[in-house]
């Protein structure tokens, strides 16, 4: 162990003082290293999966465009792009629609088409939903093939088995009654391994991984609206009766219904806020590490000894944020976990003493 | 602003992997470890009933040994008992045989005594009167009161003994 410790230090030590030489390199063409672009990049979406840059030769696998433009349906892949317009359709470059597919309409001006392109972040959704699958699915089929009450879980049931059994039990048997829990389960556990998945996969920096999944909106808006709907179409009398006619005084509610009003706009904030605060702590993290990564690039001007030193701080500090986002992987997907059980929760209250009553 | 082709394919994606794991995934864990989970709390609860029964088994076999070890001993007691009577009751009876055997013995003893003094009484008797007679016999020729004597003599004898006399 000490000795794998030993070279990993090693290894890390080499990198870290070739850095500013790579840095040099890739500054030396007396170019300014655009931070922001490259930045967004990264954090952004794109066409094809940018892998990485040996020369002047950028390494890109490139992904299926799907568009329906005002000629009809175009499908073809993102490497046409490269060379200009392809079937009237191009990237936009600044402006409105920057680095999106668009289209010129009569006018000359750009407009976007109806656009459901794999894109980077969509091929990291399959290959992240392909995990998700390929773990659960394997940890199912071993307790169909074995005895499990002869048998401890081993291989992949013993790393999942655990991991569902700490959110049923901990997450939804805590938050949901009794009787509806088996109902929720599987969306709640679902939710959680795909949040855990694609926040694990978007801090590997390499092609697999690295798309930044759950620090788009789009797909944090996808996951909230599922809460949503898992809230408010099962709710019960008892829910709604509490959002449009609650237990205070009358004149909040008769003549200007000043209550019902918050808590129908308390129906909407509580999943726009999951949705914020995922796509927020994970956006955020991937561009804490990447600005940590940009100091060795911007440090170059600034002569060796400042960009070895600021080097160093920069990796190590890189290292210290990917340990942090590795624990912010797990404790966002908990925490989404949890408040959806949470809401539901809430959804089914004062379920219990009307069953007893009756 | 979200993208409205990832929103597509996020919304597709994730309500499939949904859909794949309600119906395959999720229950089947849930299911299968909620299983083991009674299973092993019945088990639990079997093994604590047999704890219950052991305990049990042990207090009845703790009390059957108890009242064997006093049956025991109480058999032991009435056999030493027994004995004790037997002994005493032998005893008794050698006492009384062999005071019923003195007894008869002492009566033998005493007939044999009483028959043996008959004898030696006429016996002496016998030879008292002979003697008697070879005195008188000397004296009778020469008085004529020797047979008056005589005459009184065996009268007072007769009367003293008549059995004697008899035989």
């Amino acid at each position: 162990m000490h000795r794998v410790t030993r070279y990993l230090l090693l290894a890390l030590s080499v990198l870290m003082l070739s850095a500013p030489a790579r840095a040099a390199d890739a500054g030396k063409d007396g170019q300014q290293v655009d931070i922001k672009t490259m930045l967004f990049g990264h954090i952004g979406d794109s066409y094809e999966w940018h892998i990485t840059k040996i020369g002047d030769k950028d390494i890109v696998i490139p992904l299926p465009v799907i568009v329906h433009s005002s000629t009809g349906w175009h499908c073809f892949m993102s490497s046409k792009l490269e060379d200009g317009p392809y079937e009237g359709l191009y990237c936009a470059e600044g402006g409105k629609y920057d680095g999106k597919i668009v289209e010129k309409d009569a006018d000359g001006n750009e407009v976007r088409p109806f656009d459901i392109s794999i894109t980077k972040n969509v091929a990291g959704l399959m290959i992240n939903s392909a995990i998700v699958l390929l773990l659960v699915l394997g940890c199912a089929r071993w307790y169909r093939k074995h005895d499990v009450l002869n048998e401890a879980p081993t291989g992949i049931a013993a790393v999942i088995e655990p991991v569902v059994n700490f959110v049923y039990d901990d997450i939804i048997k805590g938050s949901i009654p009794e009787e509806h829990c088996r109902k929720y389960a599987p969306y709640l556990l679902a939710a959680f391994f795909f949040i855990l998945v694609n926040n694990l996969m978007g801090i590997i920096p390499v092609f697999p991984g690295g798309a930044n999944t759950t620090g788009n909106i789009a797909v944090t808006l996808v996951l909230a609206l599922c809460t949503f709907v898992a809230v408010n179409l099962f709710a019960n009398r008892h829910y709604w009766k509490d959002i449009f006619w609650p237990d205070v005084p009358w004149w909040l509610k008769v003549p200007v219904p000043l209550i019902p009003v918050i808590e129908l706009f308390g129906i909407f904030t509580k999943p726009f806020a999951l949705m914020i605060r995922l796509f927020a702590n994970i956006m955020a993290g991937h561009a804490i590490i990447l600005s940590f990564v940009s100091i060795v690039f911007l440090t170059v001007k600034m002569g060796p000894a400042i960009n070895g030193t600021m080097s160093f701080v920069a990796v190590f500090f890189g290292i210290f944020m990917d340990f942090l986002e590795l624990l912010v992987a797990f404790i966002q997907a908990y925490v989404f976990t949890m408040l959806s059980a949470v809401f539901i929760g809430l959804a089914h209250e004062g379920e219990g003493g009307k069953a007893s009553e009756s | 602003m979200p993208d409205t082709g990832l929103l597509f394919w996020m919304l597709v994606i994730f309500v499939t992997v949904l859909a794949v794991l309600a119906k395959w995934g999720f229950p089947v864990i849930t299911s299968m470890v909620e299983k083991r989970k009674n299973y092993i709390a019945e088990s639990l609860e079997l093994a604590k009933k047999v704890d219950e029964k052991m305990a049990a088994l042990s207090k009845e076999q703790a009390r059957i040994i108890g009242e064997a070890r006093e049956e025991q001993n109480k058999i032991l007691k009435e056999a030493a008992e027994a004995r004790n009577n037997i002994i005493r009751q032998a005893q008794e009876q050698a006492r009384d045989e062999a005071a019923k055997l003195v007894a008869e013995a002492r009566t033998q003893i005493e007939a044999e005594k009483e028959s043996a003094m008959s004898q030696i009484r006429s016996q002496v008797a016998m030879l008292s009167v002979n003697v008697a007679e070879k005195i008188i016999r000397k004296t009778l020729s020469e008085d004529k009161e020797r047979k008056e004597l005589v005459e009184k003599m065996v009268e007072e004898s007769l009367k003293l003994d008549p059995p004697a006399v008899k035989n």
